[in-house]
């Protein structure tokens, strides 16, 4: 009986604690800042560069003790911080990637950043690109900084395109000659002639379909309307353009098929569609290498933008601090450091003499024609509310398409079978 | 007149409560408090990043009963389970009878057939992953006999035979090393007696082997199949649920809803489901030893 007791007040307390955890609001703290910010690279060169920039704004401001930057797997980023933040162990301030920015910046999750960035010393927020920030605005306020907006290229392995005989994407520029058809081409050539795969859509691997926006833009396809709401699979655009890249893979063979993976980056494809910031994977490259922009689909010329926004998360302990150190770490000086590793959004920074001082390995018109143009008039890749939800059904409904046999039309009614209920959500 | 409070009694009382004291206390905060805690979760709706907590009663339970996809889930999770607890309490009897002779070698064997288990299942599972690839080395040692492999984690029939194949690999040498020292507890004069009464070799096995490490086969069937309830870092790296929804198991889809999807009262709901099912089929098993199980010790 007294055991009973015993455990009944246990488990009642530990209820308890645990429901205390999950609410209230604490007072601001006056004392000693310690802010946690997670990232999702843990490459030495952007975390020396991170602790700089924290150093000189620990030093203007005694009370910040400590500035943690803390390294998540890429792969589990977004799962990993939500699973923080709902055991209570949520950090100050979080990167953010383009397609979680929906859920992020409608919840409330995030500080408000106008009133600290328009009070923040010679920080220029009118610098910001509208287009660059659109996604992490809600009701005119912006909740994130767009702290790199990436255009996707094409990166190509010159070696292997020349040795299929092939002329080079930049000799098709050359000539007007760009296009898809070329591309897919190209790529089979150099798949049957070096053994290796021809084109890699990059962190697809027939998992991350948001990936094959790079593809379908150029046919004018998109995965849902513009206000969300409607379905575009199963559009004429993306039937097009799906068929196409099916025809692509199972008929030309130029993109490796399910299943099969190859890097690029380890010479073990012809070309790989990537964001720019990939470059730094080819320093020590024993392959002759160019970096293009996306080619010309049906609807002409376009790019594709993949952004990661910095956000300080409301139920930090100290939420002002973290938002008046990511005014910081953003403004025009440090900008111009981070453009080092992160096309930055600030207009005055996007020129190719500014990013060509900062990206070594790319010359100047590589810089103008896919980072700045790209920016200029890129779309983002898919985002919506819920959008984890409905990536995991698009994913499942699109699988039988990656069959040699598959009818492409019926896959894609069946994607908008399967996410009309999440999208009219 | 006073009497003594420290008796002998008491004191023998108070011995055994500190005895029993770090289990109690572990058991407490580590199983009943987030069994309690799940529980409450699934009465509410929990939204993550809007930092809400709304009490909705049952309706998390109300979404489980009206959710088309639970079915396929569930149904996903009774091929795993039937699949590898069959193969996997199978090919572990076999190869502990195999490896229970006086031959030279046995050791070897027992080693090989035994490291699996000790290797980080996180690890083992990447390693198979790329094995299982299309052009990987499973389908290249077929090649060498001739035969055209599948793209095995590709292939809604295909994917789950690999994800169950690859945890019988990892696992079964678990159950053989329980096994043979089942076997190797059974009396050989039952043995002897039986060779004099003529008895074959087939019969020896199902008379006596079989109901004399009767308790053994109840415990690695209980532990296999609530460990095939429970699978989930497989599925992740292998097949992350598909393709399609083929190999989305019960775990895996509670793990989708709550830290993917942020439905974390339903997916708390899903946690209860599970464990009443793990509940359900072990008391199930315990009750069927009366009829089964030879003897206990």
């Amino acid at each position: 009986m007294k055991i009973r007791v015993v455990l009944a007040a246990a488990t009642a307390g530990a209820l308890a604690l645990g429901l205390a955890a999950c609410g209230g609001d604490e007072e601001p703290s006056t004392g000693p800042v310690s802010l946690r910010m997670t990232v999702w690279s843990s490459n030495e060169a952007h975390l020396k560069l991170f602790n700089e920039i924290a150093d000189a704004y620990k030093a203007k401001n005694p009370r910040v003790t400590e500035v943690k930057f803390d390294p998540i797997p890429f792969e589990s980023y977004t799962t990993t911080l939500t699973t923080q933040i709902a055991g209570g162990n949520g950090p100050d301030l979080a990167w953010l990637l383009e397609n979680s920015a929906p859920d992020f910046v409608n919840s409330g999750a995030l500080v408000p950043l106008d009133d600290t960035l328009g009070k923040a010393e010679g920080y220029d927020a009118a610098d910001l690109s509208p287009s660059a920030t659109s996604l992490w605005k809600a009701d005119g306020k912006l909740f994130a900084y767009p702290f790199s907006t990436s255009p996707f290229g094409v990166f190509v392995n010159t070696d292997m395109v020349k040795a299929a005989g092939q002329q080079t994407p930049a000799e098709l520029i050359a000539a007007n000659q760009w296009t898809w058809e070329k591309a897919v081409a190209v790529a089979a050539a150099s798949s049957a002639k070096n053994g290796k795969a021809g084109l890699v859509v990059r962190d697809f691997d027939y998992k991350n379909w948001d990936n094959l926006s790079t593809v379908w833009t150029g046919w004018g396809a998109q995965a849902w309307t513009a206000d969300g709401k409607g379905c575009g699979f199963d559009q004429q655009p993306m039937v097009d353009a799906m068929t196409f890249l099916h025809n692509a893979i199972f008929t030309g063979k130029a993109l490796p098929g399910p299943g099969t993976t190859a890097d690029f980056f380890a010479g073990e494809a012809a070309m790989t569609i990537t964001q720019i910031s990939r470059a730094s994977l080819l320093k020590d490259a024993k392959f002759g290498w160019d970096l293009v922009p996306l080619p010309t689909g049906p609807k002409g010329e376009y790019a594709v933008i993949g952004q990661a926004g910095l956000g300080a998360l409301k139920k930090g302990k100290n939420a002002d601090v973290a938002a008046d150190f990511l005014a910081f770490f953003t403004n025009p000086a440090n900008s111009a450091k981070l453009a080092a590793y992160f096309p930055p959004p600030r207009t005055s920074l996007l020129t190719a003499e500014t990013l060509a001082k900062t990206n070594p390995l790319l010359k100047p018109e590589q810089l103008q024609q896919v980072v700045i143009d790209g920016i200029s008039t890129g779309v983002v890749k898919p985002s919506h509310t819920g959008q984890a939800e409905i990536a995991q059904a698009v994913r499942a409904a699109l699988d039988p398409l990656w069959k040699p046999d598959a009818d492409v039309k019926t896959v894609l009614g069946g994607v908008c079978s399967a996410i009309n209920p999440l999208l009219a959500k | 007149m006073s009497t003594r409070f420290w008796t002998g009694s008491r004191r023998d009382t108070l011995a055994g409560y500190l005895f029993i004291a770090p289990q109690l206390i572990g058991s407490v905060l580590f199983v009943f408090v987030p069994l309690g805690l799940v529980f409450w979760y699934s009465l509410h709706e929990w939204n993550v990043l809007a930092d809400t907590f709304t009490f909705v009663g049952g309706e998390n339970y109300q979404a489980l009963a009206d959710d088309p996809k639970l079915a396929d889930a569930l149904v996903a999770t009774g091929f795993f389970s039937a699949g590898l607890v069959v193969l996997n309490l199978s090919l572990a009897l076999l190869l502990a009878v195999l490896l229970n002779q006086r031959l030279r070698g046995t050791v070897f064997f027992r080693t090989v057939f035994f490291s699996p288990v000790v290797v980080s299942l996180v690890a083992w599972t990447i390693v198979w992953s790329f094995l299982l690839q299309d052009n990987g080395g499973i389908n290249g040692l077929l090649e060498t006999v001739g035969i055209d492999g599948p793209n095995w984690l590709r292939g809604e029939g295909t994917a789950m035979i690999a994800v169950i194949v690859v945890q019988v690999v990892k696992n079964v040498g678990l159950n053989m090393v329980l096994f043979l020292a089942a076997l190797q507890g059974v009396p050989a004069n039952l043995y002897e007696a039986a060779t004099v009464d003529g008895a074959s070799r087939r019969r020896q096995f199902l008379s006596i082997t079989v109901p004399m490490i009767s308790p053994t086969i109840l415990l690695t069937s209980i532990i296999t199949v609530v460990g095939s309830l429970q699978v989930f870092a497989q599925i992740a790296v292998l097949t992350q649920g598909g393709p399609g929804t083929s190999t989305t198991v019960l775990v895996y889809y509670l793990y989708q809803q709550a830290f993917q999807f942020h439905h974390f009262g339903y997916g708390a709901t899903l946690s209860v489901l599970l464990f009443a099912i793990v509940l359900l089929l072990t008391l199930v098993q315990w009750r069927m030893r009366r009829k089964w199980v030879f003897h206990e010790s």
